[in-house]
């Protein structure tokens, strides 16, 4: 495959870094990425990946705009309000760069398409805003052995961390599982600020595209942690846990489930620990 | 003892992690607790001992994403 000369002139600054040059573009459209979730964090990872070339975004989201996640969703604009969300996103990856091919599932990330959709895939962005999804995907990663580019945010504070399966800590080495139902509010209850799901998902796309060019050092056992009240960046060091009951050495999951969704109810003030 | 709690050196009485826990008033269940980058499992939390110097990460569950 080459590129045409608008391709070139639209990947140039990519091409004339040494880290990426034609070969690195190449592989960057020849990558395919799958996004679960076309909200806060799935849209400035799809917006960048298009930008960038990406050859194939997957995107999987089964709700409509609404009028509340313009505030974040940047994916989606006023006139959107009602429509799927997956196809407002088409549009959108579709007006940035003609090259991206989009598949769009109108539908839920469940345990029982999780790994047909994601096998085509090089890699998995977690773009969902509940815990038992986030569990789902990250098993769903290890048994078709995806690179899967963990976030998450809440009020001012985002995470984010690369997972290459079987080699760095999973999210289960560290988290286990949900916490207990009402404990943890989500973003619909306790607030995000917008632009934190943009910092969060920009480092995503920047993890998927590192992944893809084989190039830095990605963001595998380490946690990075975001707080933007304070503008800071911490770093948590970590490892693959022996005892973890999926990827550890003695494992209890040998195929997708689904935790129990939470029931939404915000957790007793006074029990908010140290920051 | 010194001990680094999220990056910050805090002087705490002698005491096991959930002990430290209490007193920084988090629900166990909220966090996942590292010890010198090592997990701790949840069952574990009473019989781990914290020690001058170490290094705690309470990390919270943060499940946002849209």
């Amino acid at each position: 495959m080459s590129f045409t000369e608008d391709q070139i002139t639209r990947y140039s600054r990519h091409i004339l870094l040494p880290e990426v040059g034609g070969k690195g573009q190449k592989k960057i459209s020849q990558a395919k990425v799958f996004v679960v979730g076309a909200g806060g964090l799935g849209s400035p990872v799809a917006l960048y990946l298009a930008a960038a070339g990406i050859g194939t975004i997957g995107l999987i989201d089964s709700d409509v705009v609404d009028m509340s996640n313009l505030q974040r969703q940047v994916l989606h604009h006023t006139p959107d309000v009602g429509r799927s969300k997956v196809l407002s996103a088409k549009a959108k990856i579709q007006a940035i760069n003609p090259d991206v091919k989009v598949e769009t599932h109108e539908a839920r990330f469940t345990a029982e398409n999780a790994l047909e959709l994601i096998t085509p895939y090089d890699i998995v962005i977690d773009g969902v805003d509940n815990f038992p999804a986030k569990f789902l995907i990250n098993d769903a990663c290890y048994f078709a052995d995806k690179p899967l580019v963990h976030g998450g945010i809440l009020r001012f504070e985002g995470r984010v961390f690369s997972i290459i399966p079987k080699k760095s800590a999973c999210y289960r080495c560290i988290f286990k599982e949900p916490p207990p139902p009402g404990l943890v509010p989500s973003c619909q209850e306790a607030g995000i600020i917008g632009v934190v799901a943009g910092i969060i998902g920009t480092i995503q796309a920047t993890e998927a595209l590192k992944i893809i060019l084989g190039i830095g050092q990605p963001l595998t056992d380490r946690i990075l942690d975001f707080d933007a009240q304070k503008t800071a960046f911490r770093e948590i060091k970590t490892k693959r846990n022996p005892k973890c009951k999926l990827c550890g050495d003695n494992p209890e999951i040998t195929k997708l489930f689904e935790h129990e969704q939470e029931v939404c109810q915000l957790r007793t003030p006074g029990t908010v620990g140290v920051t | 003892m010194q001990v680094t709690i999220n990056g910050k050196s805090e002087d705490l009485q002698a005491g096991n992690v959930m002990e430290v826990l209490k007193h920084k008033e988090v629900d166990p269940h909220m966090v996942a607790v590292e010890l010198n980058t090592q997990i701790v499992e949840r069952d574990q939390l009473e019989a781990t001992q914290v020690k001058d110097g170490d290094k705690l990460e309470f990390l919270f569950f943060m499940g946002g994403g849209r």
